[in-house]
């Protein structure tokens, strides 16, 4: 088993798979009901279905129903039940059809989820993963797109996650399991079928950014389904001379403030990039740490390139809200290259 | 509760009459065209002209019944799945589909057709629908709610709310469940330990019914008399109509994941449809002169449907600023405004087709704004 810093891209190791996100999820759960009998796996049409994105596929087939299963329909019982679950020894893993219907297990997660191991001085942990498909970029209609990351980090107590490849799918969603903390873990919809190798073996520490590309003039930071758009945007950049470094946040809170303040400091530009709407957002967070703490070593204000402050567009006009490349290359234009 | 059985064989019964057979053959006619109307939708999802449909192929009775038993001022909430009867309530299937082809998050305006918009968070509408009903009574309208719900749906913390808040305020609102049978991929039995969903009334302080939810007199009957008593100032009731989905959730959806082919087949024999077609011309009400021409009013509506939705709508992209707020704010303003110049740049980009191009001003503005 390694810690790494810095997963590169094909670890020349001997458990190297190429996968999609998905599969790569479905094994780590799979690994981790192999590996501790008090995991449980639980939520709607998660068993024979195999959850609507079939990231549970199999599970029930393979660990019995007693470890997989649906739930009656209904987020606040099935956020409350994990709960009591974990309060007698198990480790729960729930999922979450869709962003915006989590949203009525809120008041479990906030009041309870979040708050009991404090309350308890430490007497009650939840070990608790909450998987949340999330974010938009497939052309979901109403309710099926949301960012709902904000409200989650916004709540101390949790861990919030946000893995960008397969890979950190893999391990992160390992180190969530085993974490004595509840995790958010937001599975961004757009990457599910994206493909990288997954090395089994690899294990991730949560609370570590991860620099994607190295680059010497300006850092772009972003997490999810954005990296993507930060690291095509990096190259078109490279194109017009500009040398741009890409961090991954993947943990957004606690946030990896190490990682991302030294990139900034040696780049003296950044530009946070994320699809949530802009207005206290993550991104406005990771904005005013970086002003906060890198202020004398840059060179232009940090800049964010985010969704608008509108609820989530309809598909026929999704792709006039998300973030892409031109906005990206828009700020990073604007940074102040001449002075 | 059933009046028609699946040979169109009538059964008596004490507490409901037939309905007319006037109005019977006005469901028929629904009936047929909502059946036209889910199978052109379900091509159009084929065809890549609508993002997505829940079908109610087999629902139609439960579909048709909620909205004939409205008179105009009434309401109807209905859900995703419910377009046939938002259709036959009125709104034109165009307008029923803008929200599933994707163009925007709702395509009629509520307050003229009186149906609320299509609700996709589970069981959120019920309470909406009750403080709507609420409402009327406070303002002395003579307004009945309908607010339709799927068994899976009943295990929502909102139900019980809803149910709950519509008994202690006594409100003219009813609780239409079609159960199904599934949620997804979860049988009702992993849904419910109750007998019947319609048992659930009970505990609230409502009446509750069950009827045969492919018999549309049936439904109509109860329905009509569950309106009735909210009309007459008696209080909300439960109504579940046992139906089948005969189709999987949606396109996206594999049901031969969760059920067995043999189950969906068995179910074929009880169509809605064909019963009532059975009944109608025993009766002497229905020919088959009738049958060509409610055919050609089928697919005249399917036709015109396809129409619509191979035409290439134009997407505002101002709409995405438009309505969030009542008056619009400066900062939408502003973000409107970065947009537009984008947009403006991006064509000229692709006018001239030069490299380069986009200048950085806007966005600088913008930022520091
Ligand atoms: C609050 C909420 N949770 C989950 C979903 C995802 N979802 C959409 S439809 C559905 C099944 C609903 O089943 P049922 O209420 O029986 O209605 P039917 O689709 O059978 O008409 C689920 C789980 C949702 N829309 N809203």
């Amino acid at each position: 088993m390694t810690l790494i810093d810095h997963p590169v891209h094909a670890p020349a190791a001997t458990n190297v798979e190429t996968m999609t996100m998905a599969a790569a999820l479905n094994r780590a759960l799979a690994d981790a009901m192999v590996a501790d009998e008090s995991v449980l796996m639980f939520g709607e049409d998660v068993g024979a279905l195999g959850g609507v994105f079939r990231i549970t596929d199999g599970l029930t087939a393979r660990f019995g129903e007693k470890r997989c299963f649906d739930t009656p329909l209904a987020e606040s019982g099935i956020m409350g039940f994990a709960v009591g679950l974990a309060m007698n020894g198990m480790r729960p893993v729930v999922e979450m059809q869709f962003d915006a219907f989590a949203y009525p297990a809120f008041e479990q997660v906030v009041s309870h989820v979040a708050k009991l191991g404090n309350r308890t001085r430490g007497a009650l942990r939840m070990p608790i993963v909450i998987r949340v498909p999330f974010g938009g970029g497939i052309g979901g209609v109403e309710h099926h797109c949301d960012s709902s990351e904000a409200y989650y980090a916004h709540t101390p107590g949790l861990t919030v996650v946000c893995p960008a490849t397969p890979q950190d799918a893999y391990s992160m969603l390992r180190a969530a399991i085993e974490s004595p903390d509840p995790v958010v873990f937001l599975e961004p919809k757009k990457l599910y079928w994206s493909k990288g190798p997954v090395d089994t073996s690899v294990r991730e520490a949560l609370g570590r950014a991860r620099t994607v590309r190295d680059g010497s003039d300006v850092t772009l930071i972003s997490y999810g389904s954005s990296v993507q758009i930060a690291l095509d945007a990096a190259a078109v950049a490279e194109t017009e001379g500009k040398s741009v470094r890409v961090v991954d946040v993947r943990t957004l809170t606690p946030c990896d403030d190490d990682t991302i303040f030294a990139a900034v400091r040696a780049t003296g530009r950044a530009v946070v990039v994320a699809e949530a709407a802009g207005f206290a957002s993550v991104a406005a967070e990771l904005v005013a740490r970086i002003q906060e703490n890198c202020f004398s070593f840059l060179e232009a204000p940090v800049l964010r390139v985010t969704g608008f402050d509108v609820p989530f567009a309809p598909p026929k006009l999704e792709k006039y809200y998300l973030p892409d490349v031109d906005r990206v290359l828009d700020a990073i234009d604007a940074l102040g290259w001449e002075s | 509760m059933q009046l028609i059985d699946e040979t169109g064989t009538t059964h008596a019964d004490d507490t409901y009459a037939m309905p007319s057979n006037e109005r019977l053959v006005a469901a028929y006619r629904a009936l047929v065209n909502g059946r036209r109307l889910n199978d052109q939708c379900s091509a159009l999802v084929r065809q890549g002209r609508l993002a997505v449909y829940p079908s109610s192929h087999g629902q139609e009775a439960c579909q048709v019944a909620a909205s004939l038993v409205l008179s105009e001022n009434d309401w109807l909430f209905p859900t995703y799945r419910d377009t046939v009867a938002i259709v036959n309530r009125g709104v034109t299937p165009e307008e029923a589909l803008v929200l599933l082809r994707g163009d925007w998050h709702s395509g009629y305006d509520p307050k003229h057709t009186r149906v609320a918009p299509q609700a996709t968070p589970l069981a959120t509408q019920l309470l909406h629908a009750v403080g709507l009903a609420h409402a009327a009574t406070l303002r002395g309208e003579d307004t009945v709610v309908m607010a339709l719900c799927g068994d899976g749906a009943t295990s929502e913390g909102d139900f019980h709310e809803a149910l709950n808040f519509a008994a202690v305020f006594m409100v003219p609102v009813v609780f239409f469940v079609q159960n199904n049978e599934f949620a997804i991929s979860v049988p009702l039995a992993k849904q419910t330990h109750a007998p019947s969903l319609a048992h659930k009334a009970i505990g609230y302080g409502m009446p509750g019914q069950r009827v045969d939810g492919n018999d549309v007199a049936a439904v109509m009957a109860v329905l009509d008399e569950a309106v009735e008593r909210a009309r007459g100032g008696g209080g909300p009731s439960l109504v579940e109509a046992h139906t089948y989905r005969m189709q999987a959730h949606t396109n996206a959806d594999d049901d031969t994941r969760y059920r067995e082919r043999d189950e969906v087949k068995a179910w074929v024999e009880r169509d809605p449809l064909t019963r009532m077609r059975a009944y109608l011309s025993a009766a002497g009400a229905w020919s088959a002169e009738d049958d060509s021409a409610l055919a050609a009013e089928a697919e005249t509506m399917a036709s015109a449907l396809r129409d619509a939705l191979n035409r290439e709508v134009e997407v505002d992209p101002e709409d995405l600023f438009r309505y969030v707020y009542a008056s619009r704010p400066a900062h939408l303003d502003r973000q409107w405004n970065k947009l537009k110049d984008e947009l403006e740049r991006t064509a000229a980009f692709e006018a001239t087709g030069a490299a380069g191009g986009g200048t950085t001003e806007s966005g600088t503005k913008e930022q520091k704004s």
